[in-house]
């Protein structure tokens, strides 16, 4: 029942929130993520209770998956860079007040308004919290269509499993490229629900809130948090290590820039250099173990991402100085071939040898 | 094996459409695909291209720095183009519409007058589907029947009418390339 088929990225997104329980969206437009609020006004009528909301800007949008959480449903809101940005505030206020919820960003070139172009530049907003305060998000980086459809479906269950914004973060190339996918069928709901708010009943009174004025009670509901953070990071790591058990030098890359290593690895053997990957999956979490581990037998690592280099420090701080780590960087909406990432570690090998 | 193609044309001349159904068909075959069209400020009128990779591996990237295959649409895309064919590469223009030559000699070039063959078929609008008949004959990566049945699927609920016109634009652009 469950068939190949062939969708955009965008679309697919849609359809496996869909299929994963989401029944309400909102969002504003922003190029390279249209398909996403189209799909979602096309196709959530169709579900019973399924709401759509072309809202007003970026802001309204958050503060209605922050609402429509609290209400339990499953809610999702998609953007890219600049809208991202506008909704910083909600995803801080939806953190401190441990609502679920799913927020997609189509990576573009930027700062600023920037350009439409497939970009990494948000590595740092997305895995450093984004907003105000001690807050973490989690973030996945799907490198496939494929894994765009598991991924949303996962992004439900680990935002309601930890009560906690996930980050879905892609790029306009994958958002607007066609893959043959298989949509999975959604794992089941095991999760208390005991903070939704259903209105006036005999039961308790309930407050979802995030102004906490005692310096002493927010501090502990910090600290409260910090510790899902910490279960968090030790139980939902996730990466992919690629042809690394002979390699010479290991590739980090995720999403757009991972599969761009993959065609240059290819190459890399024609010039006698064998190279392997390390993909990480989840960004926050960063899989700090699993590269750890590599650093024991491999000691040549080489960052490649379309930024100045961001995930770079995440790659530092894991390696701890145990390996060398190099660096190419195409930021500002640049997708480089594969050949050029291929040249460039081969100059850079040849130099280091 | 992994083999890239551009399909380049004006914006509203089907291009998309091509790579589209093209890598649905490759997909039924059951090949690895992946299809990348260009975006943003495309509009009706302004150019319009996708690259649809086709192979029995994983693709890395669905971008193609040197195509093996090109099918052009219009002349600016002839000009855009020409110099990424992979040496050895194959060209199909629609020369109902392209009177320029490339002046490489290291490609095959097949010049289509789709659009003459289209019109003559009596719906001028199908000759991109001429292009694709001509396109396969060469290349053989899906088979036509399998490509007419992806073409159908991804038409939607279009008229019985259209789908007819499609499948005798594919079949004149086969067979146009035999003799």
């Amino acid at each position: 029942m469950n068939s190949k088929v062939l969708m955009q990225g965008n679309r697919i997104i849609g359809e496996a929130a869909i299929r994963a329980g989401c029944r309400f969206y909102a969002g504003y437009p922003i190029t390279p993520q249209n398909e996403i609020p189209e799909y979602m006004a096309e196709n959530l009528r169709k579900v019973e209770g399924g709401v759509f909301i072309q809202s007003e800007s970026e802001i309204a949008a958050i503060n209605m998956v922050a609402g429509a959480a609290s209400a339990g449903a499953r809610a999702m809101t998609s953007s890219s860079g600049p809208g991202i940005s506008l909704k910083q505030e909600g995803i801080s206020s939806m953190a401190a007040q441990e609502l679920p919820g799913v927020i997609v960003n189509m990576m573009r070139g930027g700062p600023g308004l920037g350009n439409i172009r497939p970009s990494q530049g948000d590595y740092f907003q997305a895995t450093r919290g984004g907003g105000h305060g001690d807050y973490r998000t989690i973030v996945l980086a799907p490198g496939t269509c494929q894994e765009l459809a598991d991924l949303t479906m996962d992004a439900f269950d680990l935002a309601d499993r930890y009560r906690i914004p996930v980050v879905l973060l892609a790029d306009g190339m994958i958002g607007q490229m066609m893959e043959p996918v298989v949509f999975k069928e959604p794992k089941p709901r095991q999760y208390s629900a005991d903070y939704v708010l259903k209105g006036a009943g005999t039961g308790k009174a309930k407050t979802i809130k995030g102004l906490i004025l005692d310096p002493l009670d927010m501090e502990e509901h910090n600290w409260k948090l910090d510790r899902k953070y910490r279960v968090i990071a030790a139980k939902e790591t996730r990466c992919e290590i690629f042809n690394t058990d002979e390699a010479d030098i290991v590739i980090v890359a995720y999403g757009t820039a991972a599969r761009v290593a993959k065609g240059a690895i290819k190459r890399l053997g024609d010039h006698g250099i064998k190279a392997g990957l390390f993909r990480p999956i989840s960004l926050w979490p960063f899989p700090t173990e699993e590269l750890r581990r590599l650093a024991g037998t491999r000691k040549k690592f080489f960052v490649f991402e379309m930024s100045t280099g961001q995930m770079l420090e995440d790659v530092r701080l894991a390696l701890q100085g145990y390996a060398d780590i190099a660096f190419h960087g195409r930021p500002g909406g640049v997708v480089p071939t594969p050949v050029e990432l291929a040249n460039v570690i081969v100059r850079q090998y040849r130099r280091d040898r | 094996m992994i083999v890239k193609t551009i399909f380049s044309g004006f914006g509203g001349q089907g291009v998309l459409m091509m790579g589209y159904s093209f890598a649905h068909g490759a997909m039924s075959e059951g090949y690895e695909v992946t299809y990348l069209p260009a975006y943003g400020a495309e509009v009706r009128g302004g150019t319009a291209n996708c690259t649809v990779a086709v192979g029995d591996e994983e693709i890395a990237s669905p971008i193609a720095s040197e195509p093996d295959y090109l099918v052009v649409l219009n002349t600016p895309s002839l000009y855009t183009f020409q110099n990424r064919i992979a040496a050895g590469g194959l060209l199909f223009l629609n020369s109902s519409i392209i009177s320029a030559r490339p002046s490489r000699q290291d490609m095959e070039v097949f010049a289509i007058p789709a659009s003459d063959i289209a019109e003559e078929l009596g719906n001028a609008r199908a000759f991109n589907t001429v292009m694709m008949g001509a396109f396969l004959k060469r290349t053989s990566l899906v088979k036509p029947e399998i490509y007419l049945k992806s073409l159908e699927t991804v038409m939607g609920s279009k008229k019985k009418a259209v789908v007819e016109i499609n499948r005798k634009a594919f079949s004149a652009g086969y067979d146009f390339l035999k003799a």
